[in-house]
């Protein structure tokens, strides 16, 4: 019988970051110590611990990353609360890669690119934005614009600050909700504050983050001057067979795990809006 | 064309079950009729179709997909599937036969599921003309032909005869292997269709167009303000979504069997509210919500991602089992006047 996709392979915890107080980023290789599998920034894989239940999660390590995969994942229901209790060593399954991912060997390539991520949001383009890093020479200037609802709920906040923040073709301006202690940078929210920054017109951007933060901001993008066709999103629902057959994810005629998780707002605006 | 004479019905039946299993519909005890595997003295129901689809057959309520032993941090993850034996169903109507093609648009397209195809592969599809077409059928409107149903064999009830075409290779050997079997006229049918065909002609549903659906009428009817009030009375029990033979919906679930943990599949409804609840929200947080994307997808979306064919056969088993008289026909006559 032919290799059936739906029957996961086994994966090894090497390696738990506690990134937020409700955000942890779990590292996993094969059985083997390598990569479970190729994939391309955006692209998801479906998580399991048996008994508990699956899950899609995107991949938030770039494919440039030759050792290991790794998953930034938020603790809010029964199975990210279980994942959140482990420990390095724990085997879990996994299945993948889902989805398009960005078409980082396509459109987006040399271009200028604009990064907009809120809160979780960051899991997906990080693997973008390292994957640009890695290949400067195919792409122009990077623009990144992130925010959270405090200081301590930026994901990857080391690395922004060690890596992103001393990267000579990287711009990053972050912001949180609220006033914090020991917080001298922005405050206030991202659609707001991309309004402030009146960021470059000619650039593409990549934004990913709550529904209700991606709305705002699209609308005050559009404000801008951004065209929707330049506005790239990457999309979150249920999903249960990350093939495009169990129904879950379907809108209108596209599944979002198959057809998406990445879409244009153009291409968007001919769905109907139950995202 | 083959025939036998109805009297000779059990003799062919067994001859088929001598080497595979057989499934013919049979009196349920309801009133209704229901596929049941074939044994010595089981009687053929003529009823008009099974209160449940012929989707069992390759795509069951509940199937097992892998299993896990899972040992302190170490898990291990093992195939269940098994290969399917060769299956003869006898007595699917040409809407049910018509819906297993639907569902080979969805399951056998790449990544091909597996557990569905095996049983594709091994099932052997024996159509029953429909004598009978009552007032809840409608297949015709979605170009199916009653009086002549696909299948890998066609077969036709005469008043004292059966018979029999094959349409594939498969259903060519099986009809050469019934020794039983004799040659009948290419007209033999002619009649049984004809009249078949005068009923068909005078289906209070006959008319039903699809003209004002299809993949090009997405925002068109999804904005419609009609689903409101042909949604305010649907209770969300699902029922319409597991008799239905095309949908397709389906749910991954584990349970702990004692010594490792089972993970399975089974039908799911895009008509329960948790279906599309996820850690961010519920993208369809209304009854009316869940109701559209049902119709939606049969009519308007699963068309256009098919060339057109749209996701319903006509059965009419909707109509029959919802308990608020809701159906597809109602849908389609609201949206369309």
């Amino acid at each position: 019988m032919r290799e059936e996709t739906l029957i996961p392979k086994v994966g090894v915890v090497t390696d738990i970051r506690q990134d937020t107080p409700d955000v942890k980023t779990f590292r996993v290789v094969g059985l083997d110590g390598k990569k479970v599998f190729e994939h391309i920034p955006g692209q998801c894989a479906m998580l399991s611990v048996p008994g508990v239940g699956e899950g899609m999660f995107s991949i938030t390590s770039s494919p440039t990353n030759t050792e290991f995969m790794e998953f930034s994942i938020k603790k809010c229901g029964c199975l990210t609360s279980w994942l959140h209790m482990m420990e390095v060593g724990q085997q879990i399954t996994i299945r993948g890669p889902y989805g398009n991912g960005f078409p980082v060997e396509s459109a987006l390539k040399g271009k200028d690119l604009l990064f907009i991520a809120g809160g979780i949001g960051l899991a997906p383009l990080r693997s973008v934005i390292n994957y640009v890093r890695d290949k400067k020479e195919n792409y122009g200037s990077v623009h990144i614009i992130y925010g959270s609802r405090s200081a301590d709920d930026l994901v990857d906040y080391k690395e922004i600050i060690d890596e992103w923040c001393t990267d000579a073709g990287v711009k990053v301006d972050l912001t949180i909700d609220r006033p914090q202690e020991g917080w001298d940078g922005h405050v206030g929210f991202i659609p707001s504050f991309v309004e402030e920054l009146k960021p470059d017109l000619s650039r593409t951007v990549l934004i990913c983050g709550p529904p209700i933060m991606i709305k705002f901001t699209l609308d005050g993008l559009k404000k801008l001057g951004f065209q929707e066709s330049q506005v790239y999103t990457t999309m979150e629902l249920r999903m249960k067979c990350a093939i495009g057959k169990c129904g879950r994810c379907n809108i209108g005629n596209k599944y979002v795990c198959k057809d998406g998780p990445v879409f244009r707002f153009d291409q968007l605006a001919e769905l109907p809006d139950e995202y | 064309m083959k025939k036998i004479s109805l009297n000779k019905l059990d003799e062919f039946f067994a001859a088929i079950a001598a080497s595979q299993t057989l499934y013919l519909p049979v009196e349920d005890g309801r009133k209704g009729a229901k596929f049941d595997a074939w044994k010595e003295g089981a009687v053929y129901s003529t009823a008009a179709n099974t209160s449940r689809s012929a989707k069992d057959f390759f795509f069951p309520q509940v199937e097992d997909m892998a299993s896990f032993k899972v040992d302190g941090k170490e898990i291990e993850v093992y195939d269940t599937r098994k290969e399917s034996e060769d299956f003869v169903v006898f007595g699917v109507r040409a809407c049910d036969a018509k819906s297993f093609d639907i569902l080979d648009s969805v399951y056998l397209a790449d990544p091909v599921d597996s557990y569905y195809e095996t049983r594709r592969q091994h099932g052997l599809i024996m159509t029953m003309a429909c004598n009978k077409p009552t007032e809840t059928c409608f297949c015709s409107a979605f170009g199916i032909d009653a009086a002549n149903p696909a299948g890998d064999i066609s077969c036709w009830m005469t008043d004292s005869e059966l018979l029999l075409e094959a349409n594939t290779e498969k259903g060519e050997a099986l009809l050469n292997a019934l020794s039983m079997l004799e040659d009948a006229d290419a007209s033999a049918a002619d009649d049984t269709k004809a009249a078949i065909q005068s009923i068909l002609d005078k289906l209070p549903l006959k008319g039903l167009s699809t003209e004002s659906f299809g993949g090009d009428k997405l925002m068109e009817l999804f904005h419609s303000d009609k689903w409101n009030a042909l949604s305010e009375s649907c209770l969300g029990c699902g029922t319409c979504t597991f008799v239905c033979p095309t949908c397709q919906c389906y749910d991954i679930r584990d349970y702990d069997t004692g010594h490792g943990v089972m993970r399975y599949r089974c039908w799911d409804s895009c008509m329960y509210s948790d279906f599309t609840l996820c850690a961010h929200g519920n993208t369809r947080t209304t009854q009316m919500q869940r109701f559209r994307q049902r119709f939606m997808h049969k009519l308007v979306y699963y068309p256009g991602n098919n060339n057109g064919v749209f996701g319903c056969v006509g059965c009419g088993r909707c109509m029959r089992s919802c308990p608020i008289s809701m159906n597809i026909v109602k849908v389609m006559k609201t949206l369309e006047g």
